[in-house]
């Protein structure tokens, strides 16, 4: 069920690649070491040996069912360099890596079809939980005719994406509105190290749009006002491709302190010149495009204008590796999860790891579990409360403010306290600005009376969504009282791994508009202590 | 990099149709105000949030790359995040931008149609998915050239808008006609090493009366395709695929067809529509080619009544072929193997390109001209 078309969903958007070691010469324990670098020692080492050491077989896997990866001289997958990675290890199909694998995968949807039904343009307005706290379904809402359903399922497993429209700007998709995660926390499951927001270190200044990290890992370089590789200050040994947290940091701070680049000197100069042309329009197509159609610049003459720019939440609901969560029943996979892999910090190219390999471990999961049960029974008690809840946004008077007005001021608000640099006084500001657009988005208005494709409505229940998302957030990024990954404060600009080496966890309480219970689970360490880290 | 122009009034000329109401679609209009590099998406995204919430449009990246927001902008179909404002204002009739659902398939709301009805349709009538050797699938991935994998990445950057159905002649006339994105779709596979079925794909859509003989060459998907797919260009490879690879002599005559279409511009350097109609029947005394001839008198007699084709240019041949036709011919036929060139290796579909010119070191014994003949 997907509230879109499939293909629309955001992994489309995903550019640069996948990784697996799959070299001869690459081993997945490299991988697993980066990717727990990477996460500043964040992630959960057990689940991060488990995605590196099954991604060779994912990505062959996905070779065999069609993915067009590009390959070497030699007709082998040909594999690029990332950030925060030791060799080159990411699997890639051009610059739409993404959008190749969603395709696929789609193809196998329609081959499928005889025994797999779809239900597309479906958007889900509720989870349904039976009385022993076991989840059996939910309910939707079928955009085209307006029709509510029950669906009533053995297991449910969320697979909905991120929250990147909480911030202003994003470069996600309007789409990603943290529909799963706040679907989950509504039914009390707990969501993890919310307080993780990546930056991506190369967005264009113009409208927020993202220029995948494979421009650098193709040998692209960034550089300030005075035209110095400024990364050489911040790391010496990775420059470019240090992991992003380290790049992003470091090109706010080369802005900040008034050696950016552009009008108002906001931005930072990407310089894809130095790609030979040929090897930027057969691998980088796509911001070739970006660059052209939304910047006019022509990416194989001149630099081009970027900045850190939201792109992704490293928290989620709360999984262990098979993508369960504490609700029986329910799993969640992809961005929407927190298994957790990516910690503090995710590298480039491990997202669409991620996605796939818990997404399939949550589907074998969840079949073993449905051979053993039967059907369950769902009553229309939540079904009647949703319709409710759908009448009132639909009567209410246009008196209060509007949607778009309310998702504007929550997602500067975001961008101005919960980004690169975080401080206590800004994040309380933060907190109290959500509760109040919380109280106003209660009575907001909508215009579209209607049942056909009224996405008015919908708009109304994402804000509610984004909301909690953004709560939780705020919440988790005030508890943690140290800088560690995406989360940089001013205020405590150390890592304090004695005090803060935890994962941090907010659950809904009694009163969902008050703030999240805070709790903490331990993070899993298998072979790698915590070090300092240096790129 | 330019300087931004600062944000000015756009009118947006929306057309409007709610299957609620019991009334015939209408126009509504609204001004936005964007600095001018905006996208029409924008515009509608404003008009949506500050306006009227009940405008209705499908859309997500605003980046061009989910496809979603297919439309009509003063009567061109494409993407309304990938139409500037400013470039829109330019083609504008009155000053006002519209914006329409695409055609050819059934509008649902306001600019959302149903893709479902004809276009998804269409891609599941190709067997969308790679049919590869299951029996004996690689432990690890199949080893197959470069160059076949960069030849495929245009088809595969399809993102499914419709924009190129949106628009399609041949499937304006025949609603069946299996249409442009389905094609390139098509040529996914048969352009994939790894594919078994690319003799039985391809046999498949050449003897489909509404398949790929089906297209005119209108250009017309080549102009709406946002991504450079050009399906079009999707469907000669297809073509050449058959007739030269795999010498698939189809029941809609296409084989013949496009065998008497090259020998007829090898002989003229111009097309000689009598010629070429007769040899599509295998020559002038083939009775095929008779049969033929009478079945298309309306059409003729038609043609020359309204002066475009005269008795002299019909019958009289006044047009041989150049020297430099002939060395083309030479040139391409003598080669080893046919290229097919891409946006991927050259920057851009066109032959001639500045970049084209750039780009054979960089292709090593692969690169070099597409080749229009089998």
């Amino acid at each position: 069920m997907s509230k879109v078309h499939p293909v629309r969903s955001h992994s489309v958007a995903a550019a640069g690649g996948i990784n697996a070691a799959v070299s001869v010469d690459d081993d997945w324990r490299s991988h697993a070491y980066d990717t727990v670098k990477g996460s500043d020692f964040l992630g959960d080492q057990d689940a991060i040996e488990v995605m590196c050491s099954e991604a060779p077989k994912e990505v062959m896997h996905l070779e065999h069912i069609g993915v067009t990866f590009h390959r070497n001289d030699t007709g082998h997958l040909d594999l690029r360099a990332f950030g925060g990675a030791s060799v080159k290890r990411t699997a890639y199909v051009a610059d739409i890596t993404g959008q190749a694998i969603l395709h696929v995968l789609y193809e196998q949807l329609m081959k499928h079809h005889e025994t797999v039904d779809r239900y597309e343009e479906w958007f889900t307005t509720s989870l349904i939980l039976d009385e022993t706290g076991t989840c059996t379904g939910c309910v939707a809402r079928h955009i085209r005719s307006g029709r509510m359903e029950v669906f009533t399922a053995k297991n449910v497993i969320l697979a909905s994406g991120g929250a990147g429209q909480v911030w202003k700007p994003t470069t996600n998709a309007l789409i990603c509105t943290a529909d799963g995660i706040a679907q989950a926390y509504r039914v009390g499951v707990p969501l993890m190290d919310m307080e993780m927001v990546q930056y991506h270190p190369t967005t264009l200044v113009e409208n927020g749009f993202l220029i995948t990290e494979g421009a650098r890992g193709e040998g692209a370089h960034q550089l300030n006002k005075d035209g110095e590789r400024f990364m050489e200050k911040y790391a010496p040994n990775k420059m470019e491709l240090a992991s992003r947290d380290v790049v992003s940091r470091a090109e706010q701070t080369e802005i900040l302190e008034g050696r950016g680049v552009g009008v108002n000197g906001e931005g930072i100069y990407l310089d894809i010149t130095v790609v030979p042309k040929k090897r930027t329009l057969e691998a980088l197509r796509e911001i070739v495009n970006i660059g052209k159609d939304f910047a006019g610049v022509d990416i194989t003459k001149e630099p081009i204008l970027i900045r850190p720019g939201q792109h992704y939440i490293m928290g989620g609901v709360k999984t262990d590796v098979d993508g369960a969560t504490d609700v029986p029943g329910l799993y969640a996979a992809g961005e929407v999860a927190c298994v957790s892999v990516h910690g503090g910090n995710r590298l480039g190219a491990n997202s669409l790891l991620d996605t796939l390999i818990f997404g399939r471990r949550s589907g074998e999961h969840a079949a073993l579990r449905s051979k053993t049960m039967a059907m369950p029974v769902n009553d229309d008690s939540i079904l009647k409360r949703d319709e409710a809840m759908i009448a009132e946004i639909i009567g209410r008077e246009k008196t209060g403010r509007r949607i778009s007005e309310i998702k504007d001021e929550l997602g500067t608000t975001m961008n101005e306290n919960l980004a690169v640099y975080r401080e206590e006084a800004g994040m309380l500001k933060a907190q109290e600005i959500v509760r109040r657009l919380r109280e106003e988005a209660k009575t907001a208005y909508i215009d579209d009376r209607g049942t056909v494709f009224n996405q008015d409505v919908l708009g109304a229940i994402e804000l509610g969504y984004m909301l909690d998302a953004a709560e939780c957030c705020v919440s988790a990024a005030l508890e943690r009282k140290e800088s560690r990954g995406a989360q940089f404060r001013t205020d405590f600009p150390d890592r304090n791994d004695e005090e803060w080496q935890k994962h941090i966890n907010t659950t809904i309480t009694a009163d969902p508009d008050a703030a999240p219970t805070i709790s903490y689970s331990p993070v899993t360490i298998t072979q790698w202590q915590p070090e300092e880290r240096k790129y | 990099m330019e300087p931004k122009k600062p944000p000015q009034d756009f009118t947006l000329r929306v057309r409007r149709y709610d299957p609620e109401s019991g009334e015939a679609p209408y126009w509504d209009e609204h001004t936005i105000n964007l600095e001018p590099h905006r996208s029409v998406l924008e515009g509608l995204l404003q008009a949506k949030g500050k306006f009227d919430g009940s405008i209705g449009i499908r859309c997500s990246c605003k980046a061009a790359i989910c496809g979603s927001c297919g439309v009509r902008v003063n009567g061109q179909p494409g993407l309304a995040c990938h139409t500037h404002l400013s470039a829109a204002l330019k083609t504008s009739k009155d000053g006002v931008i519209e914006v329409e659902p695409m055609g050819n398939m059934p509008v649902i709301k306001d600019l959302i149609v149903d893709m479902d009805a004809v276009h998804w349709k269409k891609i599941q009538r190709v067997t969308p998915w790679l049919l590869a050797d299951d029996e004996n699938m690689p432990e690890r991935e199949h080893i197959v050239p470069k160059q076949a994998m960069v030849d495929v990445t245009q088809s595969m950057a399809c993102i499914q808008c419709g924009a190129c159905v949106s628009d399609c002649l041949s499937m304006e006339v025949d609603p069946l006609f299996i249409g442009p994105a389905a094609l390139a779709k098509s040529y996914r596979f048969v352009g994939d090493p790894r594919d078994t079925q690319q003799a039985e794909r391809l046999r498949d859509i050449a003897e489909d009366p509404h398949g790929m003989y089906s297209c005119t060459h209108c250009f017309k998907c080549i102009e709406a395709c946002p991504k450079g797919v050009a399906p079009m260009s999707q469907i000669m490879r297809l073509r050449r695929r058959a007739t030269g690879d795999h010498h698939i002599k189809d029941r809609n005559n296409g084989f013949n067809h496009e065998k008497a279409f090259v020998k007829n511009i090898n002989r003229n350097g111009l097309l000689h529509e009598n010629d070429l109609l007769a040899d599509s029947f295998g020559g002038k005394l083939n009775p095929a080619s008779g049969l033929f001839l009478a079945k298309s008198l309306p059409v003729i007699t038609r043609a020359l009544l309204r002066g475009k084709a005269t008795l002299k240019v019909a019958l009289l041949h006044p047009h041989k072929a150049p020297k430099d036709v002939k060395r083309i011919f030479d040139e391409i036929e003598n080669r080893p193997e046919r290229n097919e060139f891409n946006l991927y290796i050259s920057g851009t579909d066109e032959d001639n390109a500045p970049n084209a010119q750039e780009a054979p070191d960089t292709t090593g014994p692969l690169a070099g001209k597409e080749s229009s003949a089998a």
